[in-house]
């Protein structure tokens, strides 16, 4: 039987404030356990929550990028569940009226566009972090990240592949990051992603009995985590079993999921509006407010480079996937304003040495003014294409300016069209046989004439210097 | 003689600390006396901090004789040990938080010490305020000084009895169901549950968050209006607390009632009621028409229901509200516990007692899945109905008076083996807290035993200020207020 | 609806509190008590009333995104039962 694939994503974005979202207390990720706590995120008797309302504006502001509805009234509910992480016993989360619903972001897979829906956006607070010790008995607790505000994002099930899974989760960072109200940092967890999915056959409309994978840290992993767990469904549907509704935990290094029943037991949250905090007002006012604080978001961006940079769809579409190489380029085109060719070194040269780093723009020690500077020097012809490109890898390597390393490794193209002709000569002389057969009608040897040049150039002549000049010379 | 201090009033004793005729220091080791002396006999104190007591009278005294006073500067007060403390002890008479020493202060204390109050100390209460005798301490019950047999009302039954023995000039308590206003009435003093959002919750610790309310327990109306002057107020750290501006409450007092309607709800003169309770409340109601208030009979339909939605929403918050004594971050724990479960479960139970528990279960089943409708929407739908109640009674009349209690103060024992007789004694007062509005309890008759009877009367919401006058116009043409419990 | 000693062990399950049977008999009996009391909620259509669970009309309370002062390790650990590496020290979470 043929199955078709159901999943829908939960991600878990953290938002860049500057402190909690219901007290005081700094969001700085790493610091030393317990040192960025107070009253209200211990859960000491008597406190009271007090919601940051950079966290309403961040939410209205994902909610606007996400083309979602905005509710005009929404409030906070509690949801009750026992953890030594969670200070109060309960989270404080949003339930029956969330920020935000009925959105959705626009994916291309394979060239194909496809549109995928959001369920909700809500606000709620992260929980703490728990440490293990390695030899005795006991965890420890740090309630440092205890508060910390979150957005969830719940998507439709709509998407269909783990390609699919990945694209919709790098579409919706990138949204954050343009947003610039999360890092997007999935392996420090300041974006995190549970994923539902079932199996069902081809043509059912019904869903299937769907599990809940966690514990996937990375764009990798999740979609690992998938396709292992397609295999797994697929497997136990074909053997004629029954698939359990659970929650399976992705170990990585096995490229397993592992069941958590009997870990846990069947949750009942008992969901209830928080009394301690008051209901939600967003007034169309205050949402106008927050887009004309919008900065262009990455679809717009993309129509813009096409039109102002006469630049393929598809490199628009390459450059603005991630807002830090969109400005990166956009910055290298102020200094260098030829765009076609900016575009081509950074998807070409740039974006190959970053993946074999694996690396990001961000930590690049190439700078868009550097990168521009190269790429006048080749115009200018001071330095060939190719003497670019290994000029080019020493930047990557060292930070260092073109204009030094050219100068430092004598790399200057030799345009000085007196000494390249005395070369060019001595060369001629030297191979009696290869001019005869040029002059006899054989016109490819001039290759051979130019690479013995570069060769003795170390490849720093100019290449349409000497054409010219060996032309003139063999014509003599 | 320094013994008849301690019986005044805090506007008395106001005059007598201006004048220099007495120092705050000499105040407070005069109740810390009273206390060393009486208190083996009712324990309404869970913790006295005698030191920290003559500290705060020692600055009160620099700030009196440089003029910078105000009119709470010196005056001992006791807190109900439900409201947190920096520095002191707070258990919430639970044995859970018997250790637990609070890092900050409820915005009432800064406020109090603020005002150059002195803090004698944390008094007694039903343990998580859970309770309508305060028996359902973790440390003993309190007994009550005009009959020490009987129990002196709940939760804040500690705060009522040190008023009436003179354990301290005034006291705060908190009111959930009626936590204020029983003890007061049971022990012959006044109390004052304030306007939900009138006082800021900040550092109360939570029973149920949509209920609670700190308020001032004290020997008389206008050391009410003081202490309710000195605590209320929006708090930005309480997003429930009101930004409305306080009124000078001190104005109350200079109003009378001619022309103001008192509505009586029927419904809180039926079956059940004790007659003698029934008649003291009747002759209060008489002496107001005496001073020119028109009485209206009105009709609260829903009354009946109160204690059940009570129940419910109550209990629903309390189950989600004390999550978080689960012996991770502080309190009690199993030290034989090795497992997770094992120390949930068994530092829970041996740290919570059992009236605690029993409402827990009951807000987790009011929660539950499949329930939460039946119970706890079904329950605040109705609170919805209770407080239309009042909002149509308030079209007609300023205030509505009733019995605060259906008898005076029961017998110690008499009712924990039958929670829901308990529950069904806070049906007077229970109304208020559902409908968010203010209501006082004042003393207006003694039974033929010599127990306190107290009148209840409710406002509209943050009208505090028409409470007082009603309270005390009678208050200044009646001799119950001065009346004293035989301890000595 | 009647709470049969089954339902009372997994609601004390749920509130993480461990009864003894005694108590899981007594408070089946009086929480059924109480239920049949509350029952008479029942009597009331209550399909047209909005639950209240605010009795204020409070909306929008907030706070600006600004760091205050907070605890010490110190102060925030003074009360735990158990603590150790600057932690609140629970039994291993399996």
């Amino acid at each position: 039987m043929d199955f078709e694939v159901v999943i829908g994503l939960e991600v878990h974005a953290q938002l860049l404030t500057q402190s909690k979202i219901f007290c005081g207390c700094p969001t700085r990720f790493g610091a030393p356990p317990n040192t960025q706590v107070c009253p209200v995120c211990l859960g000491m008797p008597g406190v009271l929550p007090v919601l940051n309302q950079k966290v309403v504006e961040y939410g209205i502001k994902l909610a606007l990028a996400t083309h979602c509805q905005i509710a005009p009234y929404s409030r906070f509910a509690r949801k009750n569940y026992f953890y030594p992480d969670l200070p109060k016993g309960y989270q404080i989360s949003q339930y029956e009226l969330p920020l935000a619903e009925h959105g959705y972001v626009d994916i291309e897979v394979d060239g194909a566009q496809k549109r995928i829906g959001l369920t909700r956006i809500h606000m709620e607070e992260d929980a703490g972090k728990l440490i293990h010790d390695e030899q005795l008995p006991v965890s420890y607790v740090d309630l440092n990240r205890t508060g910390v505000p979150l957005l969830e994002i719940v998507s439709e099930p709509d998407l269909r592949t783990p390609e699919e899974a990945a694209a919709y989760l790098k579409v919706l960072r990138n949204i954050l990051l343009y947003l610039e109200i999360c890092d997007g940092n999935m392996e420090e967890g300041s974006l995190r992603c549970d994923a539902n999915i079932s199996l069902r056959p081809v043509g059912s409309t019904t869903l299937g009995v769907k599990t809940e994978l966690k514990n996937m840290n990375s764009f990798r992993n999740v979609q690992r985590a998938l396709e292992y767990e397609i295999r797994r469904q697929r497997s136990l549907l074909e053997a004629g079993e029954d698939i359990i509704q659970e929650t399976r935990l992705w170990d990585a290094n096995r490229g397993k999921t592992f069941s958590m029943r009997g870990k846990e037991e069947a949750h009942d949250y008992r969901y209830f509006p928080d009394p301690d905090l008051v209901p939600l007002v967003i007034s169309p006012e205050w949402i106008e407010a927050v887009r004309a604080t919008l900065p262009e978001l990455p679809d717009a961006k993309k129509a813009r480079f096409m039109s102002q940079y006469d630049l393929p769809d598809y490199d628009a579409g390459v450059l603005t996937a991630e807002k830090a190489l969109a400005d990166y380029f956009e910055d290298c085109v102020r200094s260098f304003p030829q765009a076609k060719k900016v575009s081509n070194w950074i998807m070409s040269e740039l974006m190959r040495e970053l993946k074999k780093e694996d690396q990001g723009i961000e930590t690049c020690g190439v700078t868009p003014q550097d990168l521009a500077r190269l790429l006048a020097l080749v115009e200018e012809g001071a330095i060939s294409g190719k003497i670019a490109k290994s000029v080019f890898m020493d930047m990557i390597a060292t930070g260092q300016e073109p204009d030094a390393i050219v100068k430092a490794k004598g790399l200057s193209q030799i345009s000085d069209a007196g000494s390249l002709e005395a070369l060019a000569r001595e060369i001629l002389a030297a191979n009696p046989k290869e001019v005869a057969d040029y002059r006899a009608g054989k016109t490819k040897v001039m290759g051979f004439f130019v690479g013995e040049i570069m060769k003795k150039t170390k490849g720093q002549a100019n290449p349409k210097l000497v054409n010219q000049l060996l032309g003139r010379l063999l014509q003599e | 003689m320094t013994s008849s201090w301690q019986h005044l009033t805090m506007h008395e004793v106001q005059s007598l600390l201006q004048k220099r005729e007495i120092s705050a220091v000499e105040l407070t080791h005069g109740f810390l006396e009273r206390i060393a002396a009486l208190d083996g006999m009712l324990h309404c104190y869970l913790t006295v901090d005698a030191q920290g007591a003559l500290a705060q009278a020692q600055e009160a005294d620099k700030r009196l004789a440089t003029g910078q006073a105000t009119p709470l500067t010196g005056m001992p007060l006791a807190i109900k040990d439900v409201i947190a403390t920096k520095g002191l002890r707070t258990t919430c008479a639970s044995k859970y938080l018997e250790n637990f020493i609070p890092p900050y202060d409820a915005t009432v204390m800064q406020k109090l010490r603020q005002a150059g109050a002195v803090i004698l100390g944390k008094v007694n209460m039903d343990e998580f305020a859970m309770g309508s005798s305060t028996e359902n301490s973790a440390f003993g019950v309190t007994r009550n000084p005009w009959h020490l047999e009987c129990i002196p009302g709940g939760s804040s039954g500690g705060s009522a009895a040190a008023v009436a023995a003179d354990l301290c000039l005034a006291a705060l308590g908190s009111d959930t169901g009626g936590s204020i206003r029983q003890p007061a009435s049971h022990c012959g003093v006044v109390g004052l549950k304030p306007t939900y959002g009138r006082v800021s919750r900040f550092g109360l610790v939570a029973y149920a968050s949509s209920l609670d309310q700190i308020g001032p327990l004290s020997k008389d109306v206008t050391d009410c209006a003081l202490l309710l002057q000195a605590i209320a107020g929006h708090d930005p750290q309480d997003s429930t607390s009101a930004p409305l501006p306080v009124p000078n409450y001190s104005q109350a007092l200079e109003k009378d009632v001619k022309g103001m309607q008192i509505g009586v709800p029927r419904e809180y003169f039926q079956a059940g009621l004790d007659p003698e309770v029934e008649q003291a409340v009747q002759a209060a109601l008489n002496h107001y028409e005496g001073l020119g208030a028109q009485l209206v009979e009105v009709s609260l339909p829903h009354t009946e229901y109160a204690v059940a939605v009570y129940y419910l929403i109550a209990t629903a918050e309390a189950s989600s509200n004390l999550a978080r004594y689960d012996g991770v971050k502080y309190g009690w724990r199993d030290p034989n516990a090795r497992e997770l479960m094992e120390m949930y479960t068994a530092s829970r139970s041996q740290g919570l007692g059992t009236e605690v528990r029993r409402r827990i279960m009951l807000g987790t089943y009011a929660l539950s899945a499949g329930y939460h409708d039946a119970y706890y929407r079904k329950a605040s739908q109705v609170r919805t109905l209770i407080r239309r109640d009042f909002d149509q009674v308030f079209q007609t009349c300023q205030v509505v008076a009733t019995p605060v209690a259906p008898t005076a103060a029961f017998r110690l024992g008499e009712k924990t083996a039958d929670p829901l007789t308990m529950y069904l004694s806070d049906i007077f007062t229970i109304s208020a807290n559902l409908a968010g509005i203010p209501g006082i309890s004042l003393p207006c008759g003694l039974t033929s035993q010599g127990l306190p009877i107290g009148l209840q009367l409710l406002a509209r919401p943050f009208d505090e200020l028409t409470l007082l006058t009603a309270a005390y116009a009678f208050e200044r043409t009646t001799a119950f207020h001065r009346l004293k419990p035989p301890v000595e | 609806m009647s709470l049969t000693p089954e339902v009372v062990t997994q609601i004390a399950q749920l509130a993480r509190l461990r009864l003894s049977a005694t108590e899981v008999e007594t408070f089946t009996r009086q929480l059924n008590d109480v239920l049949v009391y509350v029952a008479k909620l029942n009597e009331l259509d209550t399909t047209d009333v909005p639950p209240m669970t605010h009795v204020l009309d409070l909306t929008n309370a907030f706070r600006s995104d600004a760091v205050g002062a907070g605890l010490s390790p110190d102060e925030a650990l003074a009360n735990a039962p158990q603590q150790q590496r600057q932690a609140f020290v629970v039994p291993k979470i399996i």
